[in-house]
């Protein structure tokens, strides 16, 4: 498989992210039917699946150059976006030996990793690095091993750690976050840090989801895929920076509403580390486009079908109250109505 | 991912400790690294015999960060389900066997200020994981194992690569005083208890009297997560299938060997993909899933860890 990836793409100011065929047409589109609730829609996470998007345990795409230098950036503005509590040192090294396995393996073009006992080498090609150093001695790296290797993946990552029958989020790299804090959430348990989902408490989904990833085996991990919608290719819309974006949902208007209102997916990863028994939880985020939704056409009329019904509670938690109308407007005249197969391939090869 | 056993082991070598305890010591069929293993993980073992499959867990007394090989030691129990029977007369040096990858239901704390561990027995296995971990990390422990008087020397030798200072072997036969050895513990320890119910009851109990938090006690029961019950048989509709649910073995397992393959994921009773309906007859149900109404109903069931109480049970299946 050849890599082509993107380097100059921005995530900020003059948004000039893009996607191209093949990254639209491997979107991991969120809605297998034509309304959507919550559940606890969990999968194991094995290659395979309705799109490209979920071949590798942690995803490389186009954007892979361009998403790590928009972390380095708001790591450069704000580091307490990486946190991990001391106690969390062999869910560090867990990560990291998950991480550097995982791509040298799915992607030997772009990584590898040779080891002789502790001593190990990574080489990261895209990003141009080359790094030899002792496995579980920390000052042979550049920073603290979580960072180190996040900072070389896509999407967010939190550490839990699991004791007193919870799951502790006491880690976590996050810079790409839907509206959502790390230095706000760190320690919290698992039913504190969810406690402003509405509906889903009621429904009892967060009971059974925590029982069933207190029990989740190594060597077993599964996946789940969450959304929301952003205006503009914005991964960082952290509450820490919300001056920066709150005011962009004003801005839509039926004129731009194509080309500025995103789809947001989180394709949700969830890997039981060994050593320390934490779980390590992957937000891999992808932005897509109404206008590139609306070129896929299951997806644009199902996508349509969706925003009609939103329960009010979910449209205000997940911020599209101002602007869903005008989404839902714009994709109304290419719905016929006709019924969709379920699922969520785009049920076409080509745009 | 339904729970196959996907890693095949060799047996490296293999050491009679005492006549009751043979230690194997398995490397990756393919010669490359085995997964790795945290201290109080088990490997779940399956063993293929004549006409006999028996799937065993045993505690990994192997050191975590290494990932050359994984080592068990396993006592010959009598009467034998005869899993550990097998492997004490029929599993030698060279011969391959299916594991599923280690699973861990026994883990260290990561806040303990120090590890006070108690074991019985073999119920000392997965405290030696515990040791090799506490060893790289230089973290505070104190380990009081007893066992049958004549076996001390059996446990000494076992014991005789770590710490003798902060171990202390005590003869089943000698009186003993727990509170003492709880009360002198500092705040933030952590206990930790594995071996016959027994002991584990008392050392339990002992410690709540002591006011210990729930919090700060943990314990691993032999046998594994799911132990069995009384046979009965499975009938199911859909299938036409007759399924004879041994004593030693899950309705899922049983279901498996018949050939079918249900929808699973954690095969522990908490995700609620196996969930099933049942036609005739009364579940007992073990599953974490089932809330009290949809439970008490008894018109589903959780075949991977839930049985029935009838002699019958028909299934949607």
């Amino acid at each position: 498989m050849n890599q082509r990836f993107k380097p100059a793409e921005t995530f900020r100011r003059d948004f000039t992210f893009r996607n191209s065929d093949e990254a639209v047409l491997r979107f991991p589109f969120p809605f297998p039917e034509d309304s959507y609730m919550y559940s606890v829609n969990i999968e194991p996470h094995t290659p395979g699946g309705p799109t490209a998007a979920f071949q590798a345990a942690f995803d490389v795409d186009e954007h892979y150059v361009a998403e790590c230098a928009e972390r380095a950036i708001v790591l450069e503005e704000d580091p307490g976006r990486c946190k991990v509590l001391p106690h969390m040192m062999a869910a560090q090294w867990d990560t990291l030996e998950l991480i550097m396995e995982s791509f040298a393996r799915d992607y030997p073009q772009d990584f590898s990793l040779t080891k002789e006992g502790t001593n190990w080498v990574w080489e990261n090609r895209p990003l141009g690095i080359k790094q030899s150093f002792v496995f579980g001695d920390a000052k042979t790296l550049p920073c603290e091993p979580f960072e180190y290797i996040t900072r070389q993946a896509q999407g967010d990552f939190t550490l839990q750690d699991q004791r007193e029958d919870n799951l502790f989020v006491d880690g976590g790299m996050v810079t790409t976050q839907a509206d959502w804090s790390l230095e706000f959430n760190i320690g919290m348990t698992f039913h504190e840090w969810h406690g402003p989902v509405p509906l889903a408490h009621q429904l009892g989904v967060f009971d059974r989801a925590l029982k069933f990833l207190m029990r989740l085996q190594y060597g077993q991990p599964v996946r789940r895929l969450n959304w929301t919608m952003t205006i503009n290719p914005r991964l960082d819309t952290s509450p820490e920076n919300y001056p920066l974006w709150g005011t962009d949902r004003t801005t839509v208007t039926p004129e731009n509403v194509a080309e500025k209102v995103f789809l947001r997916v989180e394709l949700q990863t969830l890997f039981r580390l060994p050593r320390s028994n934490a779980i390590l939880f992957g937000i891999r985020c992808y932005l897509l486009s109404v206008a590139d939704i609306a070129r896929v056409e299951k997806w644009g009329k199902r996508l349509h079908r969706v925003l009609l019904d939103l329960p009010t509670e979910l449209q205000d938690y997940k911020g599209l109250t101002r602007y869903r109308q005008t989404v839902v407007d714009y994709l109304a005249p290419l719905d016929d109505g006709a019924p969709l197969p379920s699922g969520i391939a785009p049920g076409q090869t080509a745009l | 991912m339904s729970g196959a056993d996907h890693l095949p082991l060799r047996v490296r070598e293999t050491e009679m400790i005492s006549p009751l305890l043979k230690r194997f010591v398995f490397e990756a069929a393919d010669g490359g690294e085995l997964p790795p293993a945290g201290a109080g993980a088990h490997l779940r073992l399956t063993l293929e015999g004549e006409g006999r499959r028996w799937k065993n867990a045993y505690s990994i007394v192997s050191a975590p960060a290494d990932r050359s090989h994984l080592s068990i030691i396993v006592r010959r129990v009598s009467p034998s389900r005869g899993g550990s029977a097998f492997l004490h007369e029929a599993v030698h040096p060279g011969a391959v066997v299916a594991a599923h990858e280690p699973g861990n239901l026994f883990p260290m704390s990561h806040i303990a200020r120090k590890h006070l561990m108690v074991s019985g027995g073999i119920g000392l296995t997965p405290f030696l994981s515990y040791l090799e971990a506490i060893e790289a990390t230089g973290a505070d422990f104190e380990l009081r194992h007893f066992c049958r008087d004549e076996e001390i020397p059996i446990f000494e030798r076992i014991l005789s690569g770590f710490d003798a200072g902060r171990i202390t072997i005590h003869p089943a036969s000698a009186p003993f005083d727990l509170s003492q050895a709880l009360a002198s513990q500092p705040l933030g320890t952590h206990l930790y208890t594995c071996g016959p119910e027994a002991l584990m009851g008392l050392v339990l109990a002992a410690a709540r009297d002591h006011g210990w938090p729930a919090s700060k006690l943990h314990s691993e029961s032999f046998g594994g997560a799911h132990a069995g019950g009384l046979p009965f048989t499975a009938i199911l509709k859909k299938s036409g299938l007759k399924v004879a649910v041994r004593d030693d073995q899950t309705l899922l397992e049983a279901i498996e060997e018949a050939g079918l393959e249900p929808d699973c994921l954690c095969r522990g009773g908490a995700c609620g993909v196996c969930l099933t309906s049942v036609l005739e007859g009364e579940p007992d149900h073990r599953d974490h899933f089932l809330e009290g109404a949809e439970s008490a109903s008894n018109r589903s069931i959780m075949i991977c860890v839930s049985r029935a109480k009838t002699q019958n049970i028909v299934l949607d299946l």
